[in-house]
């Protein structure tokens, strides 16, 4: 049969109604994320998941919670789990609750959430909300979002794991801050997550954190990893260096991932995005080759150069 | 808060700004046409002022009263609230602003007679509040329905508010003062770190206003310099 580009453009359509019925199992088995072991059990998770600071913050305007929605229906498709928010985050958690409901509540979820009051006594209550928000029997991971009442926060979370109402427990900082008190925490106390700030460009934590990441045997969450979009803002206007091709990367997001995704002691960065496209170029860098650590320090230095 | 100089305005703001925008689409679909009403309660106001100063200063807080309280619990309370949890905390100083405005009123103490170069900036402010805020949505390239309207949105509501108390007299004005300077510095502020070239307007409304009070009490003191002489 000859092709012609009226049959062509049929034979198109018909193909991208067929994906787009295809069961979301499906889909992410066509080029699954890399996967990580969480060190405290050995299940393994998608090295990239979604994160939801100010993208999911739409209150209830319902053409953007449908969005919202469409990105996590691209980010599950795509072979992600790990979503991440918090109390702080205004609407997010609600959305993440709605996009859920929407998707049919998807059993390969992975809810990382946060407690955030200063107050011992309103922690509890606080993570119960959040529970409702998102319409889950339980979470799989809470952390204290930047160690604030971390002291009183922590005995509670274990307490929660020790009860099964609660898998995993972590405490978070961003942007560098108290670096010093997280790796106090690190050293002494028994958490599975540990989630802080760490991209191409700020890189303090390679020093001491990821180390000692390594050593304790705790699973790493990178927040940030564009510098909420500055970073990805100020490179689009460089060419991507042709050797940052041979592993598979067509952008300066995906490089920056691939940068973050390399260093062994970290298990998952979660970008936020509102976009589809967005969503599936992000995870599609936790596919295919990794650079190496000669190959880091040539991203590295490329970019402090521009 | 630990290392709180690290912290920059960025690292407050909760939304990005095509939410913010929306979420004024929003209030004028739900609240259309009572912008109608809440502009022509706008020109009340001005004609109220130009033509019997003494006689409706009372209905003057009156309105003033119930816009401040509507605006809080409709926009702040029910809508802004939804993305940015701190707005829950303003909302109730929208409505202590509109009590006193509605005691004010019922005391009959404010006289909207004052003229000079403080009471024109005061009709420019007001003037702008009413008609010129509006038009920076369809400017900026948003269109119509994001406009922000004195009586619905906070800032012309705020700013109008500014220019209002120039015109003013009466024994306390200055306990009026505080919630609308501080509106007008805090949506500036939010404005400018979404980096909406639109902060300009809270605060121009908030030097303008500032400028002319200054200018106002240097030129009483100066006057009763003046008298004590004589």
């Amino acid at each position: 049969m000859r092709t012609t580009r009226r049959t062509f453009v049929q034979a198109s359509l018909a193909a991208t109604a067929a994906a787009a019925l295809l069961p979301i199992s499906l889909r992410a088995q066509e080029n699954p994320p890399g996967r990580r072991p969480i060190p405290s059990t050995r299940e393994e998770i998608p090295m990239v998941g979604l994160g939801t600071w100010i993208t999911f913050n739409v209150g209830d305007d319902p053409v953007l919670r449908n969005e919202c929605a469409g990105v996590m229906a691209a980010f599950f498709e795509a072979g992600g789990r790990m979503i991440d928010s918090s109390p702080m985050y205004g609407s997010s958690q609600p959305v993440v609750g709605y996009g859920l409901q929407k998707l049919g509540r998807p059993s390969a979820l992975f809810s990382a959430e946060k407690v955030w009051t200063s107050s011992a006594a309103a922690g509890p209550p606080q993570i119960e909300q959040s529970r409702r928000f998102w319409g889950v029997p339980k979470f799989d991971l809470v952390q204290v979002h930047n160690l604030l009442a971390w002291k009183a926060h922590l005995p509670m979370l274990f307490q929660m794991k020790a009860a099964g109402t609660v898998r995993y427990v972590g405490i978070t900082t961003s942007e560098g801050r108290r670096h010093d008190l997280l790796e106090q925490i690190m050293r002494n106390e028994p958490i599975d997550f540990v989630q802080f700030s760490y991209n191409v460009v700020d890189r303090e934590a390679e020093a001491r954190l990821l180390p000692l990441a390594s050593e304790r045997g705790v699973a790493v969450i990178v927040n940030r990893p564009f510098r909420q979009g500055a970073l990805t803002h100020r490179l689009k206007r460089e060419p991507l260096p042709e050797w940052a091709r041979e592993f598979g990367v067509s952008s300066w997001a995906q490089l920056i991932l691939k940068f973050i995704l390399s260093h062994p002691a970290v298990t998952v960065a979660i970008p936020a995005t509102t976009r589809v496209d967005h969503v599936r170029e992000n995870l599609s860098a936790a596919a295919g080759p990794m650079p190496d650590l000669a190959m880091r320090q040539r991203i590295a230095a490329h970019v402090k150069a521009l | 808060m630990s290392e709180w100089w690290t912290y920059r305005t960025e690292d407050f703001l909760l939304f990005s700004p095509r939410v913010y925008w929306r979420m004024f689409e929003l209030h004028n679909a739900a609240l259309w046409p009572l912008h109608v009403l809440t502009l022509a309660a706008g020109l009340i106001i001005i004609l109220l002022i130009a033509r019997r100063p003494g006689i409706g200063a009372r209905w003057i807080a009156f309105i003033l009263a119930m816009l401040w309280i509507f605006v809080g619990w409709s926009f702040l309370w029910n809508r802004y609230a939804t993305i940015n949890w701190a707005a829950a905390y303003v909302a109730p100083a929208f409505a202590i602003e509109g009590v006193l405005f509605l005691i004010w009123s019922l005391l009959d103490r404010l006289a909207f007679d004052r003229r000079g170069p403080a009471g024109w900036i005061g009709y420019l402010i007001l003037a702008f509040a009413l008609a010129g805020q509006p038009l920076l949505a369809p400017v900026q390239g948003r269109g119509w329905t994001s406009s922000e309207v004195f009586g619905i949105a906070p800032d012309p509501t705020a700013m109008a508010t500014l220019g209002l108390l120039l015109l003013a007299r009466g024994k306390l004005l200055l306990v009026l003062l505080p919630i609308p300077v501080l509106w007008c510095l805090l949506s500036g502020i939010t404005l400018q770190t979404m980096g909406e070239p639109q902060a300009w307007a809270p605060y121009a409304a908030l030097v303008l206003a500032v400028t002319a009070w200054i200018w106002t009490i240097i030129r009483r003191r100066a006057d009763i310099m003046k008298e004590d002489r004589t």
